[in-house]
């Protein structure tokens, strides 16, 4: 009798322990999505061969969508997730500077001319430009909410409400198209393989993420800012150069997900392109179980909260749901999550279950 | 004084996870008394009083108010204040935005709306009457924190509450402030009102209070008329021991002759700050342990603050080693081998979230560069060592600081300094609010640092912990150095004295 | 003079930059794009195009200075003009029903929203963000095209004008032309002065502003934070119930790209109104003009020959920008002004 009760606090322990672990969050959500994938319709899980715009053998299924959008989000979740940390809000403006980034890497690639028959400049050279400016948008809103401290969501609704519009005037409202082959690798497959490259760019970014936090106090910096940023000034840190910093790196991102995004159509539709995706990539994040206040974060948690995110949306395209009736589904399922992760409510929950277990072992 | 009992506490208990704060604590407050209510931190007063105002429910016992025999149910700040119990927080718990006769009157009436003509004209009769300098329609934000203390006193005295519970109320106000309080205290007992007063001040107690209940970890220690409780029997109550370790303290402390301490450090010249400190000469030597001094307000944390990088320095040079460095930010002093452990722990001083060892390794970290990360065995190694070395009480060094006690904090963030391997360390206020326990062992801490070579710079509101540590102080009065104590100077008296001003 | 500005309320200081800039702005418009700004009815068509607008703002504004966020209005409006539209198309649909769903639509939101975030302490800009998703999408799952009305009443009601005497004027052929505003108008100045009464009088309206001035502070000081939240999200959905059946009966249909950005209009009036997002700090009159400043401006930037569509978002993004920067910098000074003292 004794030694049950000894193993039931040990399992009970070893469960909190479980639950209370950052990355069980988003792991638990995947593991539900996919459980229910799989009795709904298993053919969910079904890899094919398919033939690409190009004429190549590749993957195809809901996974490979998954990996393949889900990735833009990781990139984005990255820059994010450092935003959310030292600022203790969010960019909800990265749609529409992801427009720009986009409409910048098209007006370098065809000049003046919106149907170029070869493109002015490398895709590499245009990346960079898009790179920079994207930056320099990151720096006007890293400036607002650092120096002039103003609230990260509010700040960023500047651009949000404008960035679109920016990216149309770059262009001129035009909307160039670009025909040459080799600028739709980087949305689409390289010839020869099978995998969509935006898997390849995302772990590409994830590598050099894991490899900044590990080689340099970033992430440090980062969450002491966002935890406590008087305390961190007087330790010789500069708060608002780590804030600054956590938008210019997303600026970074972003470019690279504009890149991506034109790439897969090789033309911009200003308006639709990247639209809600910021709310997409803060959900990410808070999936993750970051708090979203600001502080301590787990990158891995992030990154894998947003192939989380992308397979509830396929999982719902699956479904024939209508993309425009696409956010009252996404809706429920965030505020379930939500809920299911307030304090309060984790609270309530762990002492139902510590009542139970109380009951059980009287 | 009548011994009608108004409030009675029986057998209360409190837990948190993993502590027990209230075991089976009683309580008594009689109509017109002012009692104290005493305890090393962790005692368990705050608990006691926030179930007593319906901030945390209680786990188990009962709370009679007002002689009835009935159980009052206090579940919340409201229900607190609907059976006569107000009470008045070391921290202004007023809205900022909202007008000082607002602040006053705000969540106190039912119905939807509300006279504002009376309540402006009511609000301006009770300022004049308790004498606190404020205009009812002016913003609570534009009064100095002082004043704000005294509306919540205010807003608490119109409440005709039978129960007035005093939070530390006094740790921002100066001399006179907290003589008004008396004076308003003593009103208030002669109208029948009981008082529950905490406090650290030892002094503040024996001056006004009736009654004494101490605490200590979580259990009633006992009831006490004043009288019959000298201090020394209720520090010792307090702590459970007798105190033998201040007085070896003293003893260990070497008799400062002048020429003992090596050659000045660092010195500052006629600098100033945006924080409205005048320009101040400053200096401190190798091994010597010196002070500010002056009342709440003075200028003291500014001062090192300036020195520090910590406000904008508008003028005045600081040198090392008689060659002048330029310090703008606190990153520029910490370069120059300053540490500073600021006054105000939870704001300026813990990040909260962080585990132990980060805090511990933070500032030498900075130091370090950014591209240098302490590698994760380093961090443990350096945090193992300082969690050793200065006895901090925590679970691992992966415990986030937040969940550890005000005292071991305060070791960590000492610790934090001490890895910086500074020349010259500042400690501002560095035993508030802390166990009598950590307070000696920081002190000692400081003097065996000294001897081996540091400079510090110590700063407290009690006198007599900077006269055991300190052989020199700077003494301020409105925001300005008015003097320097050395020698056979160094005595209370003349302490007192310079701060006063004149008079000897 | 520094000394009064520096006593002022941070509700009246910023209320009064506020008002100034949106004089200075419509004398500006007057002098230099000359008489089209001088006619009443031009500024009165601005007043008929934003009524809506004017209602979600208030509500937005009260949700602010409480200190939370409600980016879900624009949302909600969408799905209260595309309900009562199929609901007025059909058979015995009346406009009193139409008005009671609307209500309804208001109601159910708030509720909802309030309750996560008041009790169960959950980011107001998480939960309205899935609001606003989820009006978005039943908005689309309702009826995903747009829906004209025909009902003879609510066309009727929907043209109905108040004239406005005396600020009529003669058109070319010498005819006088009343002056006239739509009944939307009409219900958003009586909200605004019943909320402005409540706000600065009122018992809840100053709750607002304590929990958003220090919610703690709040707390102590015997207020029922979480219900005061409550009421502050249950208010605003409810007004951007109101405000969507405005809307609709402006514009006359239901479509799902109804009150597109909506939500980031009315929160850039609050702000340009002078409500901080800090909370705490906010004035109706204040949102009144900050929707006026808005809508003048896109006016302005329309009639000066910059007809593109790109434009309007980007000066409403100039002139957030403008404001949030000014807000930041006067309480900077201010409070330095204080700590001098």
């Amino acid at each position: 009798m004794g030694n049950t009760d000894v193993k039931k606090t040990k399992d009970a322990g070893f469960l909190s322990k479980i639950v209370h672990q950052q990355l069980f969050i988003p792991i638990a959500a995947l593991l539900i999505l996919a459980v229910f994938n799989l009795i709904a319709d298993p053919s969910f899980f079904k890899i094919t061969m398919g033939v690409s715009s190009t004429g190549d053998p590749v993957l195809s299924g809901y996974l490979i969508t998954i990996l393949d959008y889900g990735s833009e989000l990781a990139i984005l979740a990255i820059g994010m997730t450092l935003v959310t940390a030292a600022s203790g809000g969010q960019d909800i403006s990265v749609g529409a500077a992801i427009a720009i980034a986009g409409s910048v890497i098209l007006r370098v690639l065809c000049g003046t001319n919106s149907r170029p028959d070869e493109l002015q400049t490398s895709v590499f050279v245009a990346f960079i430009v898009a790179c920079l400016v994207a930056m320099l948008f990151g720096a006007f809103n890293g400036i607002l909410v650092a120096h002039f401290k103003i609230q990260p969501m509010v700040a960023t609704l500047i651009l949000y409400t404008a960035g679109r519009s920016i990216a149309a005037w770059i262009n001129n409202n035009e909307l160039p198209i670009i025909s040459e082959p080799s600028f739709s690798y980087y949305g689409g497959f390289i010839p020869g393989i099978p995998i969509p490259t935006p898997f390849f760019i995302a772990i590409i970014c994830v590598i050099i993420i894991a490899l900044v936090l590990k080689f340099t106090n970033l992430g440090l910096y980062t969450q002491a800012v966002g935890i406590n940023e008087k305390s961190s000034r007087l330790n010789g840190i500069n708060p608002v150069f780590i804030k600054f910093l956590s938008f210019v790196i997303l600026g970074l991102c972003v470019a690279v997900v504009g890149l991506i995004k034109v790439s897969r159509f090789s033309t911009i539709n200003y308006s639709v392109i990247a639209k809600d995706i910021e709310m997409d990539a803060i959900l990410a994040v808070a999936l993750g179980g970051n708090a979203l206040s600001g502080g301590k974060f787990n990158m891995a948690a992030s990154i894998l909260g947003a192939y989380v995110i992308q397979f509830l949306t396929t999982t719902l395209y699956k479904f024939d749901v209508q993309s425009d009736a696409l956010p009252a589904y996404k809706a429920v399922v965030v505020i379930i999550l939500v809920v299911l992760s307030a304090p309060s409510v984790r609270a309530k929950l762990s002492q139902l279950g510590k009542k139970r277990h109380v009951k059980e072992v009287a | 004084m009548s011994n009608k009992t108004i409030l009675e506490m029986k057998n209360i208990n409190k837990s948190f996870p993993g502590v027990r704060a209230l075991q089976g604590v009683d309580f008594k407050l009689c109509q017109g008394e002012i009692h104290a209510l005493m305890g090393e931190n962790g005692a368990g007063k705050s608990t006691l009083i926030k179930v007593l105002t319906g901030v945390y429910g209680k786990d188990e016992g009962q709370i009679f108010v007002d002689g009835s025999d009935k159980e009052a149910s206090i579940h919340s700040p409201q229900d607190a204040q609907r059976v006569g119990i107000s009470t008045v927080y070391q921290e202004i718990t007023l809205c900022p935005n909202l007008s000082v006769a607002e602040n006053m009157y705000i969540g106190r009436s039912a119905g939807a709306g509300t006279n504002w003509k009376k309540m402006n004209e009511d609000a301006e009769k009770l300022l004049q009457s308790l004498d606190i300098p404020a205009k009812a329609t002016q913003q609570l934000a534009s009064c100095s924190i002082a004043v704000q203390q005294m509306v919540a006193i205010a807003r608490a005295v119109d409440m005709d509450c039978k129960i007035l519970i005093l939070d530390e109320p006094t740790s921002s106000l100066d001399e006179q402030e907290v003589e008004k309080l008396f004076g308003l205290m003593r009103d208030l007992k002669a109208r029948g009102v009981g008082i529950i007063f905490v406090t650290h001040f030892l002094d503040q107690v024996y001056e006004v209070c009736d009654k004494i209940t101490v605490l200590r970890d979580g259990k009633l220690v006992g009831e006490y008329e004043i009288k019959d409780l000298p201090r020394v029997k209720l520090v010792a109550k307090m702590l459970g021991k007798e105190l033998d370790d201040m007085s070896d303290i003293r003893s260990e402390q070497k008799p400062y002759d002048g020429k003992d301490a090596g050659e000045v450090v660092f010195e500052a010249e006629g600098l100033y700050s945006d924080a409205g400190i005048k320009p101040f000469d400053f200096n401190i030597k190798k091994g010597e342990v010196n002070g500010f001094t002056g009342l709440l307000g003075s200028g003291r944390s500014e001062c090192v603050r300036a020195i520090f990088g910590a406000d904008r320095v508008l003028g005045g040079k600081v040198k090392k080693n008689g060659k002048t460095v330029k310090i703008t930010k606190p990153l520029d002093a910490m370069k120059n081998g300053i540490a500073y452990l600021p006054e105000d722990r939870k704001n300026d001083g813990i990040i909260g979230d962080l585990s132990v060892r980060d805090n511990i390794i933070f500032a030498s970290q900075v130091l370090r560069g950014f591209f240098k990360p302490y590698s994760k065995a380093e961090a443990n190694k350096f945090a193992e060592e300082y969690i050793k070395l200065l006895d901090i009480k925590t679970a691992s060094a992966d415990t986030p600081i937040k969940s550890l006690s005000g005292g071991n904090q305060q070791k960590v963030i000492l610790a934090r300094w001490l890895m910086t391997h500074p020349e010259y360390l500042i400690l501002d206020e560095p035993t508030r609010g802390i166990d009598i326990g950590t307070k000696i062992d920081i002190q000692k801490l400081v003097l065996k640092l000294a001897s081996e070579g540091m400079s510090i710079t110590f700063i407290s509101s009690e006198t007599d912990e900077m006269l055991r540590t300190c052989s020199r102080m700077v003494v301020m009065r409105d925001r300005k150095v008015v003097g320097e104590l050395s020698g056979d100077d160094l005595t209370q008296n003349k302490i007192m004295s310079t701060i006063a001003g004149g008079e000897k | 003079m520094m000394k009064k500005i520096k006593n002022m309320s941070d509700t009246n200081m910023l209320l009064t930059i506020t008002i100034v800039i949106f004089f200075a702005m419509y004398i500006g418009a007057i002098l230099f794009l000359g008489e089209g700004f001088l006619k009443p009815q031009t500024f009165l068509s601005i007043l008929n195009a934003n009524a809506a607008l004017i209602i979600t703002s208030c509500g937005m504004s009260i949700v602010m200075i409480t200190g939370g966020i409600d980016i879900s209005v624009g949302g909600v409006v969408a799905l209260v003009s595309m309900c009562s539209a199929v609901y007025l198309d059909q058979k015995g649909g009346s406009i009193g029903g139409a008005i009671l769903i609307s209500l309804a639509i208001g109601l159910a939101f708030g509720i909802v929203q309030g309750y996560l975030v008041a009790y169960l302490d959950i980011q107001p800009f998480i939960v309205s963000l899935a609001g606003m998703f989820f009006a978005r999408g039943m908005t689309t799952i309702v009826n995903n095209k747009p829906f004209n009305v025909a009902n003879e009443a609510f066309v009727k009601l929907k043209d109905t004008r108040v004239i406005v005497p005396g600020l009529g004027s003669y058109n070319r052929l010498g005819k006088y032309i009343d002056a006239y505003v739509e009944i939307g108008v009409v219900v958003a100045l009586i909200i605004v002065v019943l909320l402005f009464v409540l706000l600065r009088w009122g018992k809840l309206g100053r709750h607002f502003y304590a929990v958003g001035g220090n919610q703690q502070s709040a707390l102590m000081l015997g207020i029922n934070v979480k219900r005061t939240k409550f009421l502050s999200h249950l208010l605003c959905s409810l007004l951007a119930g109101i405000g969507g059946f405005v809307y609709f009966l402006h514009v006359g249909s239901g479509s799902p790209s109804h009150a597109m950005g909506m939500e980031m209009n009315a929160i850039a009036s609050s702000i340009i109104g002078g409500t901080m997002l800090t909370g705490g700090v906010g004035n109706i009159i204040g949102t009144l003009f900050g929707v006026l400043s808005l809508s003048t401006i896109q006016n302005i930037v329309s009639s000066a020959g910059f007809d593109e569509a790109w434009w309007t978002g980007i000066t409403i993004a100039a002139m957030l920008c403008l404001f949030l920067v000014i807000q930041s910098v006067v309480m900077a000074r201010k409070k330095k002004a204080l700590a001098k003292q």
